[in-house]
Protein backbone atom coordinates (compact mmCIF):
# COMPACT_ATOMS: atom_id res chain seq x y z
CA UNK A 1 0.00 0.00 0.00
CA UNK A 2 1.79 3.30 -0.94
CA UNK A 3 1.33 6.36 1.08
CA UNK A 4 -0.44 9.31 -0.30
CA UNK A 5 -0.14 12.90 0.34
CA UNK A 6 -3.12 15.40 1.58
CA UNK A 7 -2.89 16.68 -1.45
CA UNK A 8 -3.48 13.44 -3.29
CA UNK A 9 -7.09 14.15 -4.19
CA UNK A 10 -5.87 16.75 -6.15
CA UNK A 11 -3.28 15.69 -8.08
CA UNK A 12 -6.38 13.08 -9.13
CA UNK A 13 -8.96 15.66 -10.10
CA UNK A 14 -6.29 17.67 -12.13
CA UNK A 15 -5.81 14.64 -14.04
CA UNK A 16 -2.24 13.62 -13.12
CA UNK A 17 -0.62 10.57 -14.47
CA UNK A 18 0.21 9.06 -10.89
CA UNK A 19 3.77 6.76 -10.13
CA UNK A 20 5.46 5.13 -7.19
CA UNK A 21 8.02 7.82 -5.92
CA UNK A 22 10.26 5.91 -2.79
CA UNK A 23 6.86 4.53 -1.62
CA UNK A 24 4.66 7.77 -2.41
CA UNK A 25 1.81 7.40 -4.78
CA UNK A 26 2.86 11.27 -6.49
CA UNK A 27 1.82 12.91 -9.56
CA UNK A 28 4.53 12.50 -12.47
CA UNK A 29 2.66 15.06 -15.37
CA UNK A 30 -0.54 16.39 -14.96
CA UNK A 31 -0.05 17.42 -18.96
CA UNK A 32 2.77 18.25 -21.28
CA UNK A 33 6.09 17.47 -18.81
CA UNK A 34 7.76 20.31 -21.16
CA UNK A 35 5.18 22.68 -20.79
CA UNK A 36 5.64 22.06 -16.92
CA UNK A 37 8.83 22.34 -17.18
CA UNK A 38 9.04 25.67 -19.49
CA UNK A 39 6.09 27.39 -16.79
CA UNK A 40 8.95 27.22 -13.89
CA UNK A 41 11.42 28.44 -15.87
CA UNK A 42 9.15 31.47 -16.89
CA UNK A 43 6.74 32.27 -14.79
CA UNK A 44 6.11 30.43 -11.38
CA UNK A 45 4.58 26.38 -10.58
CA UNK A 46 4.20 24.63 -7.46
CA UNK A 47 5.36 21.03 -6.24
CA UNK A 48 4.13 18.43 -4.00
CA UNK A 49 6.66 17.80 -2.10
CA UNK A 50 4.79 16.24 1.02
CA UNK A 51 6.51 12.92 0.85
CA UNK A 52 10.04 14.29 1.78
CA UNK A 53 10.92 13.50 5.63
CA UNK A 54 10.40 16.50 8.09
CA UNK A 55 12.38 16.13 11.01
CA UNK A 56 13.00 18.23 14.30
CA UNK A 57 15.99 18.30 16.81
CA UNK A 58 15.97 19.72 19.79
CA UNK A 59 18.72 20.09 22.85
CA UNK A 60 21.20 22.52 23.98
CA UNK A 61 23.64 20.51 21.96
CA UNK A 62 22.53 19.81 18.83
CA UNK A 63 25.36 21.46 16.94
CA UNK A 64 27.81 19.64 18.65
CA UNK A 65 25.96 16.26 17.07
CA UNK A 66 25.62 17.65 13.33
CA UNK A 67 29.43 18.61 14.23
CA UNK A 68 30.01 14.98 14.10
CA UNK A 69 27.17 13.56 11.65
CA UNK A 70 27.52 15.65 8.78
CA UNK A 71 30.56 16.22 6.75
CA UNK A 72 29.26 20.13 5.78
CA UNK A 73 30.28 22.23 8.52
CA UNK A 74 26.97 23.30 11.05
CA UNK A 75 29.77 25.80 12.35
CA UNK A 76 29.28 27.34 8.68
CA UNK A 77 25.17 28.43 10.13
CA UNK A 78 26.13 31.51 12.22
CA UNK A 79 22.51 33.11 11.98
CA UNK A 80 19.37 31.89 12.72
CA UNK A 81 17.45 31.15 10.05
CA UNK A 82 20.32 30.51 7.36
CA UNK A 83 20.20 26.66 5.76
CA UNK A 84 23.12 24.59 4.73
CA UNK A 85 22.95 21.49 2.15
CA UNK A 86 24.89 18.81 3.65
CA UNK A 87 26.01 14.58 2.94
CA UNK A 88 25.48 12.44 5.73
CA UNK A 89 27.86 9.97 5.15
CA UNK A 90 28.72 6.89 6.45
CA UNK A 91 31.95 5.84 7.98
CA UNK A 92 33.28 4.30 4.63
CA UNK A 93 32.66 7.69 3.14
CA UNK A 94 29.45 6.68 1.00
CA UNK A 95 26.41 9.13 0.66
CA UNK A 96 23.52 8.03 3.44
CA UNK A 97 21.50 10.64 2.00
CA UNK A 98 21.95 14.48 1.26
CA UNK A 99 20.27 16.91 3.16
CA UNK A 100 19.55 20.76 4.21
CA UNK A 101 19.80 21.73 7.85
CA UNK A 102 17.68 24.70 8.82
CA UNK A 103 19.23 26.63 11.54
CA UNK A 104 16.34 28.31 13.79
CA UNK A 105 17.49 28.38 17.24
CA UNK A 106 20.60 27.38 19.36
CA UNK A 107 18.11 24.14 19.95
CA UNK A 108 16.21 23.79 17.48
CA UNK A 109 17.34 22.65 13.85
CA UNK A 110 15.16 21.56 11.44
CA UNK A 111 15.99 18.86 8.55
CA UNK A 112 14.50 18.10 5.48
CA UNK A 113 15.45 14.75 4.18
CA UNK A 114 14.70 12.43 0.83
CA UNK A 115 11.58 10.57 1.16
CA UNK A 116 12.81 7.51 0.03
CA UNK A 117 15.37 7.02 2.86
CA UNK A 118 13.27 8.04 5.44
CA UNK A 119 13.76 4.64 7.57
CA UNK A 120 17.74 4.47 7.50
CA UNK A 121 17.86 8.56 7.72
CA UNK A 122 16.06 8.54 11.15
CA UNK A 123 17.92 5.23 12.56
CA UNK A 124 21.29 7.04 11.30
CA UNK A 125 20.76 10.17 13.50
CA UNK A 126 19.10 8.12 16.67
CA UNK A 127 22.21 6.10 16.74
CA UNK A 128 23.59 9.24 17.64
CA UNK A 129 21.46 11.65 19.48
CA UNK A 130 21.61 9.94 22.77
CA UNK A 131 24.87 10.75 22.80
CA UNK A 132 23.89 14.42 22.77
CA UNK A 133 20.89 14.26 24.83
CA UNK A 134 18.98 15.54 21.63
CA UNK A 135 15.47 14.79 20.98
CA UNK A 136 14.54 13.75 17.65
CA UNK A 137 10.91 14.70 16.19
CA UNK A 138 8.72 14.03 13.33
CA UNK A 139 6.06 17.00 13.27
CA UNK A 140 3.00 14.70 12.25
CA UNK A 141 1.22 15.18 9.30
CA UNK A 142 2.81 17.84 7.61
CA UNK A 143 2.69 19.00 4.31
CA UNK A 144 5.13 20.67 1.84
CA UNK A 145 4.92 22.67 -1.12
CA UNK A 146 7.68 23.82 -3.68
CA UNK A 147 6.58 27.10 -5.49
CA UNK A 148 9.47 27.66 -8.09
CA UNK A 149 10.38 30.12 -10.73
CA UNK A 150 11.01 34.29 -11.05
CA UNK A 151 7.35 34.49 -10.50
CA UNK A 152 7.08 32.51 -7.81
CA UNK A 153 7.63 34.30 -4.55
CA UNK A 154 5.48 36.98 -5.45
CA UNK A 155 2.76 34.73 -6.14
CA UNK A 156 3.45 33.19 -2.88
CA UNK A 157 2.99 36.29 -1.30
CA UNK A 158 -0.13 37.32 -2.52
CA UNK A 159 -1.91 34.76 -1.18
CA UNK A 160 0.15 34.50 2.58
CA UNK A 161 -1.69 36.63 5.11
CA UNK A 162 0.46 38.80 7.46
CA UNK A 163 2.31 38.86 9.29
CA UNK A 164 3.51 36.03 6.88
CA UNK A 165 4.09 37.98 4.06
CA UNK A 166 6.00 40.04 5.38
CA UNK A 167 8.66 37.53 6.89
CA UNK A 168 8.36 35.72 3.55
CA UNK A 169 8.96 38.87 1.31
CA UNK A 170 11.95 39.44 3.52
CA UNK A 171 13.80 36.29 3.35
CA UNK A 172 17.26 35.92 1.81
CA UNK A 173 18.50 32.89 -0.76
CA UNK A 174 19.23 30.09 1.58
CA UNK A 175 17.36 31.03 4.85
CA UNK A 176 14.04 29.74 6.12
CA UNK A 177 11.31 31.52 8.39
CA UNK A 178 8.58 30.09 10.58
CA UNK A 179 5.46 31.93 11.83
CA UNK A 180 2.53 30.53 13.52
CA UNK A 181 2.02 26.86 11.88
CA UNK A 182 3.69 27.73 8.48
CA UNK A 183 7.84 27.39 8.12
CA UNK A 184 8.51 28.89 4.88
CA UNK A 185 12.31 28.58 3.47
CA UNK A 186 13.93 30.37 -0.02
CA UNK A 187 15.33 27.46 -1.52
CA UNK A 188 14.49 24.58 -4.15
CA UNK A 189 15.20 22.27 -6.39
CA UNK A 190 15.23 23.80 -9.72
CA UNK A 191 17.96 26.42 -10.22
CA UNK A 192 15.07 29.27 -10.07
CA UNK A 193 13.81 31.42 -7.28
CA UNK A 194 11.28 30.54 -4.88
CA UNK A 195 9.70 28.89 -1.55
CA UNK A 196 9.44 25.62 -0.10
CA UNK A 197 6.81 25.76 2.45
CA UNK A 198 5.79 23.65 5.33
CA UNK A 199 2.47 23.42 6.95
CA UNK A 200 0.29 21.09 8.47
CA UNK A 201 -1.61 18.59 5.91
CA UNK A 202 -4.52 19.97 7.17
CA UNK A 203 -4.09 23.68 5.74
CA UNK A 204 -2.54 22.17 2.61
CA UNK A 205 -5.30 22.13 0.09
CA UNK A 206 -6.23 25.57 0.73
CA UNK A 207 -3.23 27.13 0.50
CA UNK A 208 -2.76 24.81 -3.07
CA UNK A 209 -6.12 26.30 -4.28
CA UNK A 210 -5.21 30.24 -3.00
CA UNK A 211 -1.76 29.38 -5.40
CA UNK A 212 -3.68 27.54 -8.33
CA UNK A 213 -6.05 31.06 -8.05
CA UNK A 214 -3.16 33.60 -8.64
CA UNK A 215 -1.77 31.73 -11.81
CA UNK A 216 0.83 29.15 -10.20
CA UNK A 217 0.56 25.67 -12.06
CA UNK A 218 0.64 21.80 -10.74
CA UNK A 219 4.19 20.57 -11.44
CA UNK A 220 4.77 16.93 -11.71
CA UNK A 221 8.27 15.22 -11.01
CA UNK A 222 8.98 14.67 -14.29
CA UNK A 223 9.46 18.33 -14.98
CA UNK A 224 10.80 18.13 -11.58
CA UNK A 225 13.84 15.96 -12.49
CA UNK A 226 14.17 17.88 -15.74
CA UNK A 227 14.31 21.14 -13.77
CA UNK A 228 17.05 19.56 -10.98
CA UNK A 229 19.18 18.13 -14.21
CA UNK A 230 19.66 21.34 -15.66
CA UNK A 231 20.30 23.02 -12.40
CA UNK A 232 23.70 20.84 -12.11
CA UNK A 233 21.55 19.34 -8.84
CA UNK A 234 22.30 15.69 -7.79
CA UNK A 235 19.41 12.88 -6.97
CA UNK A 236 19.89 10.73 -4.18
CA UNK A 237 20.24 7.07 -5.34
CA UNK A 238 20.87 8.15 -8.56
CA UNK A 239 23.86 10.33 -8.61
CA UNK A 240 25.07 9.11 -5.00
CA UNK A 241 24.36 6.58 -2.86
CA UNK A 242 26.01 4.51 -0.13
CA UNK A 243 28.82 3.05 -2.13
CA UNK A 244 29.55 6.25 -3.57
CA UNK A 245 32.21 9.42 -1.89
CA UNK A 246 31.02 12.73 -2.37
CA UNK A 247 34.30 13.28 -3.71
CA UNK A 248 33.10 11.60 -7.10
CA UNK A 249 29.66 12.59 -7.08
CA UNK A 250 30.42 16.54 -7.48
CA UNK A 251 29.91 17.46 -3.99
CA UNK A 252 33.30 17.87 -2.71
CA UNK A 253 32.16 21.51 -2.61
CA UNK A 254 30.22 20.29 0.72
CA UNK A 255 32.75 18.48 2.33
CA UNK A 256 34.19 21.03 4.68
CA UNK A 257 37.71 19.73 5.57
CA UNK A 258 38.43 22.72 7.85
CA UNK A 259 39.14 22.70 11.16
CA UNK A 260 41.24 20.19 10.65
CA UNK A 261 40.20 18.61 13.88
CA UNK A 262 36.40 18.30 13.25
CA UNK A 263 36.18 14.50 12.84
CA UNK A 264 32.87 14.47 11.17
CA UNK A 265 31.96 10.76 10.15
CA UNK A 266 33.24 9.32 6.85
CA UNK A 267 36.36 12.16 7.44
CA UNK A 268 38.50 9.56 7.39
CA UNK A 269 37.89 7.66 4.77
CA UNK A 270 37.74 10.55 2.47
CA UNK A 271 40.75 12.08 3.35
CA UNK A 272 42.33 8.40 1.98
CA UNK A 273 40.75 8.87 -0.64
CA UNK A 274 41.91 12.40 -1.36
CA UNK A 275 45.30 11.24 -0.41
CA UNK A 276 45.33 8.51 -3.03
CA UNK A 277 44.03 10.60 -5.74
CA UNK A 278 40.12 10.49 -6.47
CA UNK A 279 40.16 8.38 -9.80
CA UNK A 280 36.35 9.54 -11.14
CA UNK A 281 35.12 13.25 -11.83
CA UNK A 282 31.58 14.40 -12.09
CA UNK A 283 30.54 15.80 -15.08
CA UNK A 284 27.69 17.36 -17.61
CA UNK A 285 28.16 15.63 -20.71
CA UNK A 286 25.68 17.46 -23.89
CA UNK A 287 24.43 15.09 -26.54
CA UNK A 288 25.93 16.74 -29.81
CA UNK A 289 23.31 13.97 -31.76
CA UNK A 290 19.86 13.22 -31.68
CA UNK A 291 19.34 10.50 -29.26
CA UNK A 292 18.41 10.77 -25.59
CA UNK A 293 21.00 10.11 -22.66
CA UNK A 294 19.97 8.22 -19.89
CA UNK A 295 21.19 6.94 -16.55
CA UNK A 296 23.59 4.04 -16.98
CA UNK A 297 24.80 4.29 -20.26
CA UNK A 298 28.03 3.81 -21.04
CA UNK A 299 30.68 6.94 -21.46
CA UNK A 300 34.17 6.55 -23.54
CA UNK A 301 36.82 8.60 -23.21
CA UNK A 302 40.42 8.94 -24.44
CA UNK A 303 39.25 6.48 -26.78
CA UNK A 304 39.04 3.42 -24.69
CA UNK A 305 38.48 4.44 -20.56
CA UNK A 306 35.05 4.30 -19.49
CA UNK A 307 32.48 6.04 -16.93
CA UNK A 308 28.84 6.09 -16.61
CA UNK A 309 25.62 8.46 -16.90
CA UNK A 310 24.23 8.34 -13.44
CA UNK A 311 21.23 10.87 -15.02
CA UNK A 312 19.96 12.12 -18.04
CA UNK A 313 17.14 13.07 -19.74
CA UNK A 314 16.16 15.91 -22.35
CA UNK A 315 16.82 19.63 -21.77
CA UNK A 316 13.73 21.41 -22.60
CA UNK A 317 15.83 24.76 -22.40
CA UNK A 318 18.61 23.56 -24.36
CA UNK A 319 16.71 21.25 -26.41
CA UNK A 320 19.06 18.93 -26.14
CA UNK A 321 19.92 15.91 -24.11
CA UNK A 322 21.78 16.63 -21.14
CA UNK A 323 23.42 14.19 -18.74
CA UNK A 324 25.27 13.63 -15.42
CA UNK A 325 28.16 10.93 -15.25
CA UNK A 326 31.31 9.64 -13.28
CA UNK A 327 34.33 9.41 -16.02
CA UNK A 328 37.85 8.82 -15.59
CA UNK A 329 39.52 12.99 -14.48
CA UNK A 330 41.82 12.09 -17.16
CA UNK A 331 38.99 12.97 -19.52
CA UNK A 332 38.78 16.09 -21.73
CA UNK A 333 36.04 18.05 -23.25
CA UNK A 334 34.75 15.31 -25.62
CA UNK A 335 33.47 11.69 -25.36
CA UNK A 336 31.43 9.10 -26.79
CA UNK A 337 27.93 7.38 -25.47
CA UNK A 338 27.15 3.74 -26.28
CA UNK A 339 23.20 4.05 -26.99
CA UNK A 340 21.72 0.71 -28.12
CA UNK A 341 25.17 -0.15 -29.63
CA UNK A 342 25.70 3.07 -31.69
CA UNK A 343 28.59 5.37 -30.44
CA UNK A 344 27.20 9.19 -30.17
CA UNK A 345 29.28 12.01 -29.73
CA UNK A 346 28.96 14.44 -26.65
CA UNK A 347 30.42 17.13 -25.03
CA UNK A 348 31.69 17.57 -21.16
CA UNK A 349 30.95 20.42 -19.71
CA UNK A 350 31.05 21.75 -16.32
CA UNK A 351 27.83 22.10 -14.69
CA UNK A 352 24.98 23.81 -14.02
CA UNK A 353 23.65 23.68 -17.59
CA UNK A 354 21.05 26.48 -16.63
CA UNK A 355 20.82 28.71 -13.72
CA UNK A 356 17.66 31.48 -13.26
CA UNK A 357 15.88 30.30 -16.77
CA UNK A 358 19.05 30.62 -18.48
CA UNK A 359 21.62 28.39 -20.62
CA UNK A 360 25.05 28.96 -19.32
CA UNK A 361 26.78 27.45 -21.60
CA UNK B 1 -11.09 8.73 -24.04
CA UNK B 2 -8.55 8.75 -26.43
CA UNK B 3 -9.22 8.80 -30.33
CA UNK B 4 -9.42 5.21 -32.19
CA UNK B 5 -10.16 5.69 -36.12
CA UNK B 6 -11.93 2.63 -37.75
CA UNK B 7 -10.07 2.34 -40.99
CA UNK B 8 -6.86 1.23 -39.06
CA UNK B 9 -6.18 -2.24 -37.34
CA UNK B 10 -4.26 -2.19 -34.24
CA UNK B 11 -1.62 -4.34 -32.16
CA UNK B 12 -1.93 -5.15 -28.28
CA UNK B 13 1.66 -3.22 -28.37
CA UNK B 14 -0.17 -0.18 -29.04
CA UNK B 15 0.75 0.45 -33.19
CA UNK B 16 -1.92 1.17 -36.00
CA UNK B 17 -1.47 -0.19 -39.33
CA UNK B 18 -3.35 1.43 -42.16
CA UNK B 19 -3.28 -1.00 -45.20
CA UNK B 20 -3.89 0.23 -49.07
CA UNK B 21 -3.76 -2.65 -51.27
CA UNK B 22 0.42 -4.58 -50.42
CA UNK B 23 1.65 -1.01 -48.95
CA UNK B 24 1.18 -0.56 -45.04
CA UNK B 25 1.36 2.69 -43.01
CA UNK B 26 2.32 2.04 -39.53
CA UNK B 27 2.47 4.63 -36.03
CA UNK B 28 1.59 4.55 -32.65
CA UNK B 29 -1.45 4.57 -31.48
CA UNK B 30 -3.21 7.93 -29.76
CA UNK B 31 -2.79 6.07 -26.17
CA UNK B 32 0.34 5.11 -26.93
CA UNK B 33 1.23 8.76 -26.86
CA UNK B 34 -0.71 9.58 -24.26
CA UNK B 35 1.32 6.76 -21.92
CA UNK B 36 4.61 8.16 -23.15
CA UNK B 37 4.12 11.49 -22.63
CA UNK B 38 6.13 14.01 -24.95
CA UNK B 39 8.36 12.47 -27.50
CA UNK B 40 11.80 14.05 -27.65
CA UNK B 41 13.80 11.27 -30.16
CA UNK B 42 12.21 8.69 -32.47
CA UNK B 43 14.52 6.34 -34.04
CA UNK B 44 13.08 5.10 -37.37
CA UNK B 45 14.07 1.80 -39.68
CA UNK B 46 16.30 2.06 -42.76
CA UNK B 47 14.36 2.32 -45.79
CA UNK B 48 15.11 -1.38 -47.27
CA UNK B 49 15.02 -3.21 -44.24
CA UNK B 50 13.02 -6.10 -43.99
CA UNK B 51 10.93 -6.72 -40.63
CA UNK B 52 9.14 -9.71 -39.42
CA UNK B 53 5.75 -9.00 -37.66
CA UNK B 54 6.23 -8.56 -33.77
CA UNK B 55 9.78 -7.79 -33.93
CA UNK B 56 11.29 -4.03 -32.58
CA UNK B 57 11.05 -2.05 -35.54
CA UNK B 58 11.72 1.57 -34.04
CA UNK B 59 12.69 3.36 -30.78
CA UNK B 60 10.59 6.37 -29.50
CA UNK B 61 11.94 8.50 -26.73
CA UNK B 62 9.85 10.68 -24.38
CA UNK B 63 10.69 13.01 -21.68
CA UNK B 64 10.08 10.12 -19.32
CA UNK B 65 11.92 6.89 -21.28
CA UNK B 66 12.79 4.63 -24.35
CA UNK B 67 10.25 2.72 -25.40
CA UNK B 68 10.54 0.29 -28.37
CA UNK B 69 7.69 -0.23 -31.44
CA UNK B 70 6.96 -3.47 -32.79
CA UNK B 71 5.94 -4.04 -36.39
CA UNK B 72 3.10 -4.80 -36.52
CA UNK B 73 2.81 -6.82 -40.11
CA UNK B 74 6.28 -8.74 -42.02
CA UNK B 75 7.39 -6.88 -45.01
CA UNK B 76 10.00 -3.99 -46.68
CA UNK B 77 10.49 -0.50 -45.24
CA UNK B 78 9.42 1.89 -48.59
CA UNK B 79 9.82 4.80 -47.21
CA UNK B 80 10.02 6.71 -43.71
CA UNK B 81 8.47 10.02 -42.10
CA UNK B 82 11.79 12.09 -42.10
CA UNK B 83 9.96 14.59 -40.43
CA UNK B 84 10.01 13.20 -37.16
CA UNK B 85 13.28 13.79 -37.28
CA UNK B 86 13.31 17.25 -36.17
CA UNK B 87 9.79 17.36 -35.18
CA UNK B 88 9.15 14.04 -32.69
CA UNK B 89 6.47 15.99 -30.95
CA UNK B 90 4.47 15.65 -33.96
CA UNK B 91 3.31 11.80 -32.92
CA UNK B 92 1.93 13.29 -30.05
CA UNK B 93 0.26 16.07 -31.28
CA UNK B 94 -1.09 14.00 -34.90
CA UNK B 95 -0.72 10.47 -34.00
CA UNK B 96 -2.69 8.84 -36.83
CA UNK B 97 -1.70 11.53 -39.54
CA UNK B 98 1.62 13.74 -39.34
CA UNK B 99 2.49 11.24 -36.71
CA UNK B 100 3.07 8.26 -39.24
CA UNK B 101 6.38 6.16 -38.58
CA UNK B 102 7.26 4.09 -42.06
CA UNK B 103 5.40 2.38 -45.06
CA UNK B 104 5.77 -0.49 -45.92
CA UNK B 105 5.46 -3.01 -48.71
CA UNK B 106 3.80 -6.25 -46.55
CA UNK B 107 4.69 -9.62 -47.50
CA UNK B 108 2.05 -11.60 -45.74
CA UNK B 109 -1.55 -10.02 -46.37
CA UNK B 110 -3.20 -12.47 -43.78
CA UNK B 111 -1.46 -11.22 -40.81
CA UNK B 112 -3.96 -8.86 -40.99
CA UNK B 113 -5.99 -11.07 -39.05
CA UNK B 114 -4.02 -11.46 -36.44
CA UNK B 115 -4.13 -7.11 -36.05
CA UNK B 116 -7.80 -5.88 -33.75
CA UNK B 117 -10.40 -4.08 -34.93
CA UNK B 118 -11.07 -0.47 -33.80
CA UNK B 119 -13.79 -1.89 -31.37
CA UNK B 120 -11.20 -4.59 -29.71
CA UNK B 121 -8.41 -2.35 -29.42
CA UNK B 122 -10.49 0.41 -27.61
CA UNK B 123 -11.47 -2.10 -25.06
CA UNK B 124 -7.82 -3.33 -24.78
CA UNK B 125 -6.62 0.62 -24.15
CA UNK B 126 -9.89 1.95 -21.85
CA UNK B 127 -8.57 -1.17 -19.75
CA UNK B 128 -5.26 -0.10 -19.53
CA UNK B 129 -3.09 2.61 -17.62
Amino acid sequence: MSNQTPLYDKHVVMGAKMVDFGGWDMPLRYGSQIEEHHQVRQDAGMFDVSHMSVVDFTGSRVREMFRKVFANNVDRLKTPGKALYTCMLNEEGGVIDDLIIYYMTEDWFRIVFNASTHDKDLAWVNKYAPDFDVAIIEPPKMAMIAVQGPNARARACEVFDEPLRSAAEALAPFTAVKVEDTFVSRTGYTGEDGFEIILPGSKVNDLWRALYGVGVKPIGLGARDSLRLEAGMNLYGTDMDETISPLEAGLTWTVAWDPEGRDFVGRSALEKSRAKGVENKFVGLILQDKGVLRGHQKVIVNGHETGEITSGGFSPTLEKSIAFARVPVSAGEECKVEIRGKQLDAQIVKLPFVRNGKAVK
Amino acid sequence: MSEVPENLKYAKSHEWVLIDGDTATVGITEHAQDLLGDLVFIELPDVGTTLEAGTECAVVESVKAASDVFCPMSGEVTEVNEDLVDAPETVNSSPYDGGWLFKMTISNAAEANDLFDPETYSGLAADDH
